[in-house]
């Protein structure tokens, strides 16, 4: 708790920037409009009119959020939180895509990493290629995976999953790996000393084990997965979601739009990474390993 | 057929060399062989299933198939990865590298602004900032400055976060001998905490590396000139052109490897006191 008044001190400066930025880049429009209009601008005036205008260069913090509420909080008073026009709407397709590929690639990657650990023809042969592979950009091949799964018929929300899978399972693998490695040898020769099977091994020792190690990945596997979707809708924008969000506001000129669905995902990102945070507490907890 | 069955018969004797190749003792030999007959193997089964169950080239095109279009396009490939990585992606890693390493040394005397900033940054590396790129391409036009803005803002945060964890790396015992020695500020930083938090910081700037690809060419989905690696990517796309392509995505790739490598080289020669950098015996 007491870092609560530095990181304020912190948030309070990035929006005094933020406001200084609006501020910047808004008041060339601002004088452009006067000129035409033949009046002389005096300082507070160009201050005021970087404030509220329609499509500002830089939307300063407060129009952001009335955006954001009239797109959500005040469609659900009028009973309309799910029309296309409202961000729930959009976030909750960028979240079904996001979840059902991380999901997937949790999955996948967890199996990965058992094989790898147990079989090291496996270890030898794939691992230099999973780490060769963090270093290739995955997302530039986004929409090419979308336009070759939809032209093979599968649904778009597969298509897209597809990619939050790609990007979130790495990290899992890799921490994966890590975790399951982790017990020391004095663990593994007490079991051996029991006389374990791998499997007793595997289920009583690594598994347990590798649960700190697995929260840790699936914290920034859930992150690379909402990426994923958000560019992934770059690519099949008809369906909408917060990437088309983004996309249609920059057709259009829209800037309030792009980033008012930009602190939308922002937010999705922090609620699942803190939702994830507090099932590790609970489940840390209950196996006696919480800190 | 015939595809499919040599295909097959190459998998499984590669499968069996690697399983004796790994019972082996570990040597640099063995090291390179294996992974190198798993990427092989890959590629052959990838040949073989296309040619064997005759898969249409737009959905996906034979490893051969690409190999050749790559050779051709050349001068198209070296344009566009010009235009993407030395001036979008390396310009933006650059001046985003060397801000976020200034911020950490500037706010280095203040432990209050350090505790809140490093939540604040580790939260914000979370976000996708990927989303940046309409904005950036709308303020600073579609050539390569607006992916250079993008880049900046993608491994900005990153890097603080190590840099400023990296700067709290020496401890208590070595930061009062420098006090013994009477050394300023400055000569501290310079000496010993600058050096000691190296491994931080290029944890950092190699996470950054995969990022400043990733934003120049993301970034490009949203306009650019008439070349770039993301231009080319997102039209022949469009065109169903997909070796064009996978071409492509093996530039990506060799940017992103040798971008990596690169790091990691500096890396080694930086840092040679880490135990990391030892040499196994």
């Amino acid at each position: 708790m007491r870092n609560i008044l530095p990181i304020l001190t912190v948030v309070f400066g990035l929006f005094v920037i933020w406001y200084a930025g609006a501020v910047y880049l808004n008041s060339n429009w601002a004088y452009d409009k006067a000129k035409r209009a033949n009046v002389e601008l005096s300082f507070g005036a160009m201050v005021s009119d970087t404030m509220v205008q329609e499509k500002p260069r830089l939307p300063p913090p407060h129009q952001v959020g009335a955006e954001i509420w009239k797109t959500t909080g005040a469609m659900v008073q009028r009973g309309k939180a799910f029309s296309k026009r409202s961000l729930i709407y959009h976030g909750w397709i960028t979240l079904s895509s996001t979840v059902l590929g991380f999901v997937f690639g949790t999955g996948l990657g967890i199996l990965l990493a058992v094989a790898i650990v147990h079989s090291r023809a496996m270890d030898m042969s794939v691992m230099p290629w999973v780490i060769a592979s963090q270093t290739i950009p995955i997302l530039a091949i986004a929409p090419m995976i979308v336009v070759v799964l939809a032209s093979a018929q599968v649904d778009d929300l597969i298509a897209k999953g597809v990619i939050s899978m790609y990007l979130s399972f790495f990290p899992v693998v890799v921490g994966m790996v890590k975790g399951l490695r982790s017990p020391d040898h004095m663990q593994m020769d007490q079991m051996r000393t029991w006389n374990a099977s791998k499997s007793q091994m595997f289920w009583r020792l690594r598994l347990p084990a590798s649960t700190p190690f697995l929260f840790a990945s699936l914290k920034v596997g859930i992150a690379a997965s909402l990426i994923g979707a958000v560019v992934a809708e770059l690519s099949l924008s008809q369906d909408g979601g917060l990437g088309a969000r983004m996309l249609v506001g920059s057709y259009y000129g829209q800037t309030i739009q792009i980033w008012s669905a930009l602190i939308a995902a922002a937010t999705l990102a922090a609620l699942m990474v803190a939702a994830i945070g507090v099932f590790q507490n609970v489940t840390l907890k209950k196996m006696g390993m919480a800190s | 057929m015939i595809w499919i069955v040599g295909v097959l018969v190459f998998w499984a004797v590669a499968w069996v060399l690697n399983l004796r190749m790994a019972r082996m003792e570990a040597s640099r030999f063995t090291a390179f062989a294996v992974p190198a007959l798993f990427g092989i193997t890959l590629l052959l089964l990838w040949e073989g299933i296309v040619r064997g169950f005759e898969i249409s080239p737009v959905l996906l095109p034979p490893p051969s198939a690409i190999a050749v279009t790559f050779s051709q396009n050349i001068p198209t490939l070296w344009g566009d990865f010009v235009q993407t990585f030395v001036k979008g992606a390396l310009s933006g890693y650059i001046i985003g590298c060397s801000a976020a390493v200034l911020t950490a040394i500037a706010v280095d005397r203040s432990p209050f602004l350090q505790r809140g900033l490093l939540p604040v940054g580790n939260f914000v590396a979370a976000l996708p900032i990927i989303g940046l790129a309409p904005i950036m391409v709308m303020w600073f036009g579609f050539d390569w400055h607006s992916k250079a803005a993008v880049v900046v803002a993608m491994v900005f945060f990153p890097v603080l976060v190590n840099t400023v964890q990296g700067l709290q790396a020496s401890d208590a015992m070595q930061r009062d001998l420098m006090r013994t020695y009477g050394a300023s500020y400055p000569q501290a930083l310079l000496r010993l905490r600058l050096p000691a938090a190296m491994p931080f910081i290029f944890n950092g700037l190699k996470i950054a590396t995969t990022l400043a690809l990733i934003g120049a060419i993301v970034a490009e989905f949203f306009g650019s000139p008439i070349r770039g690696m993301g231009f080319r990517i997102s039209t022949e796309v469009g065109r169903l052109s997909l070796d064009m392509v996978w071409a492509e995505i093996t530039v990506a790739a060799l940017a992103g490897s040798a971008f990596y490598g690169g790091v990691a080289l500096i890396e080694k020669s930086v840092t040679f006191w880490h135990p990391s950098q030892r040499r196994a015996r």
